[in-house]
């Protein structure tokens, strides 16, 4: 199961991950980011610390969306991940690719420097 | 006692395949975030065969079959099927992923790095998948 919060604070939107993504539901992560995008949204937040679970499905969506970010100067940072979780962007590189900071401060601080 | 089961082939019935896996996996030394890993490994395996060689169809199923040996787990995954040879697919670089947006593609490289030995062998129509994890002997 996964629930997807949405809240907007200033100048970012923040995504708040709860429960589980998978081959079943990545469709609705990708859609919240595609709205976000969509809606012409620069700053992004995800929340992960309710995240149990992601499988590559999930971890593809963040991934289709780096180079349009790129170009469009959007900045999404992933924060709170719990160890399980973290490791697995870990295992195949993707915390290098995709900001990812321990704590929601951390990760204000990214996307207001930008 | 036997861990076996029958995982129609409904992306929503994933959630039921970890629950499964995280039932067996808590009674072996594996730690926490092997546990977590394996899961998502088989589960990688699996979603793969339901969406591409079962296109979702929930009236096919697969079975998934774990046992226990002395100085490992051995996770085997059966489907009658076109097959899909885990050890013959290439997978892409992680540029090409982002490249091409493609949302897939990452599944396989994760069953790789987790996984200490897989196997794939055909018989008939009948295709298993066989995963191996070393448990760490002290």
């Amino acid at each position: 199961m996964l629930k997807i919060e949405k809240s907007t604070e200033e100048d970012h939107v923040c995504l708040e991950l709860i429960g589980e993504v998978d081959a079943s539901n990545s469709v609705e992560l990708d859609e919240s980011i595609q709205e976000l995008v969509n809606e012409n949204t620069k700053k992004i937040l995800v929340d992960g610390t309710h995240l149990e679970y992601i499988s590559s499905a999930g971890l593809g969506v963040f991934m289709s969306y780096l180079d349009e970010f790129d170009e469009k100067n959007i900045h999404l940072v992933i924060f709170g991940l719990n160890q399980k979780v973290h490791q697995v962007f870990h295992i195949l590189g993707l915390d290098q690719l995709i900001n990812i900071k321990p704590t929601q401060e951390e990760a204000l601080a990214v996307i207001y420097e930008a | 006692m036997k861990h076996e089961l029958k995982l129609y082939c409904d992306t929503q019935e994933l959630a039921g395949l970890r629950t499964f896996l995280n039932e067996f996996l808590q009674k072996t030394s594996l730690s926490d975030i092997d546990q977590h890993q394996v899961t998502l490994a088989v589960e990688e395996v699996c979603a793969n065969l339901i969406i591409h060689s079962h296109d979702c169809n929930p009236k096919e199923f697969i079975e998934v079959n774990l046992k226990q040996k002395d100085d490992g787990l051995v996770f085997e995954i059966t489907d009658i099927g076109m097959g899909f040879n885990i050890l013959e697919y290439k997978e892409p670089e992680l540029a090409h992923v982002i490249k091409a947006k493609r949302k897939g593609g990452l599944g396989i490289m994760l069953v790789k790095k987790i996984m200490d030995k897989i196997e794939f062998e055909t018989s008939g129509k009948e295709n298993t998948c066989r995963l191996f994890k070393k448990l760490n002997s002290k």
